[in-house]
């Protein structure tokens, strides 16, 4: 049984367009993180899907480790929902390792551990959000950075969650320092008539990034 | 005189991008398009190009990877990477192999700086 189809479907430009600025936002954003972890940030191509709420909690459901721990903001303007940055909870103490340095005690990087994820989460949701929002022109407010731990069900479900028809712009993507893997998913969730607007965003962007090459009925 | 461009993006936009701002700086080149970098080398093979400007992160092959290669294969082409992941490792690989980096998205300031560096083979510098 597969769940319903999201209510906004992307063309396959629109498509392209997004995992673009996906990658462009990442890609800033590991200009940060570099910072912090003193190591390049090896960053695999995004996979950029929207589902619906059903589709993304089983997608994470999927994943090898079930236990999971997300950064979620929300953000406002045009475009309204909420990103996330979710990765394997077994993976996280990784991650926050990179971060404080691993000259560090157990103990104190356990004491570390929520500071870092949303310091982590702040610099890669900003870097994603920021981007799109300047490549469209357009300014968002972004709210301070929440460490939830649990499973998909629980992310999706945080209050204030307004619409059940919601639909999530899926984004899978490998992030790695050196040392230790960390595959990570990013997740927008936007109600309906965000989507329709970013839906009209992407096929702006694209008359404007590749005008003297593509005909209307393409950028539609 | 025309030169021989090849671009190479898995994605389709990030492509016309590079197109528009070639378009905006020498409409009259010859362009090849490839979307991953077995096509790339094919074209390479090919026709030779003067040019080559690679997408670094892509599915299978990445843009350095595949920039060495391409140096070996043609020694004649002048290679820019382009990339949205600035970070310092990503931009010394790219000079390392012999690749000039360009950041993404592309502007035709940037590509027109790279392409002022790169000599006319048939005259001598205007």
């Amino acid at each position: 049984m597969s769940p319903a189809q999201p209510a906004v479907m992307l063309t396959e430009l629109e498509q392209d367009a997004l995992t673009e600025l996906v990658n462009l936002g990442v890609g800033n954003a590991a200009l940060g993180l570099r910072e912090m972890v003193k190591e390049e940030i090896l960053l695999s191509v995004p996979n950029v899907s929207i589902v619906t709420r059903e589709q993304a909690i089983l997608n994470l459901g999927q994943s090898k480790a079930n236990r999971l721990v997300a950064v979620h903001q929300n953000f406002e303007g045009d475009i309204s929902g909420r990103a996330l940055l979710i990765f394997p909870e077994a993976q996280s103490m990784e991650l926050v390792r990179a971060v404080v340095g691993r000259e560090l005690s157990l103990e104190d990087i356990v004491e570390l551990e929520q500071e870092a994820l949303a310091e982590t989460g702040n610099i890669l949701l900003n870097g994603c959000l920021s981007t799109i929002a300047n490549s469209f022109g357009r300014t968002l407010r972004i709210s301070l950075p929440e460490v939830v731990h649990g499973d998909g069900s629980d992310f999706f479900d945080l209050t204030p969650w307004p619409n059940i028809d919601d639909s999530v712009l899926f984004i899978y993507i490998n992030f790695a320092v050196r040392r230790g893997d960390v595959q990570g998913y990013l997740a927008m969730l936007l109600d309906l008539p965000s989507l329709v607007i970013l839906k009209d965003l992407l096929a702006d962007y694209i008359v404007r990034m590749g005008s003297s090459s593509v005909s209307p009925s393409d950028a539609g | 005189m025309t030169r021989k461009v090849l671009i190479v993006d898995d994605s389709k936009l990030a492509r016309m991008a590079v197109i528009k701002a070639l378009d905006s700086l020498h409409p009259d080149w010859t362009r090849f398009e490839a979307s991953d970098a077995t096509a790339a080398l094919e074209i390479v093979r090919r026709e030779a190009p003067d040019i080559a400007l690679l997408d670094f992160n892509m599915p299978g092959m990445d843009g350095l990877v595949l920039a060495a290669e391409l140096r070996q294969q043609s020694p004649a082409t002048h290679v820019a990477v382009i990339s949205a992941n600035h970070q310092v490792e990503v931009v010394n690989r790219a000079r390392a192999a012999g690749a000039a980096f360009l950041p993404k998205p592309l502007t035709a300031d940037a590509l027109r700086e790279f392409l002022v560096g790169v000599p006319d083979p048939q005259r001598s510098v205007r």
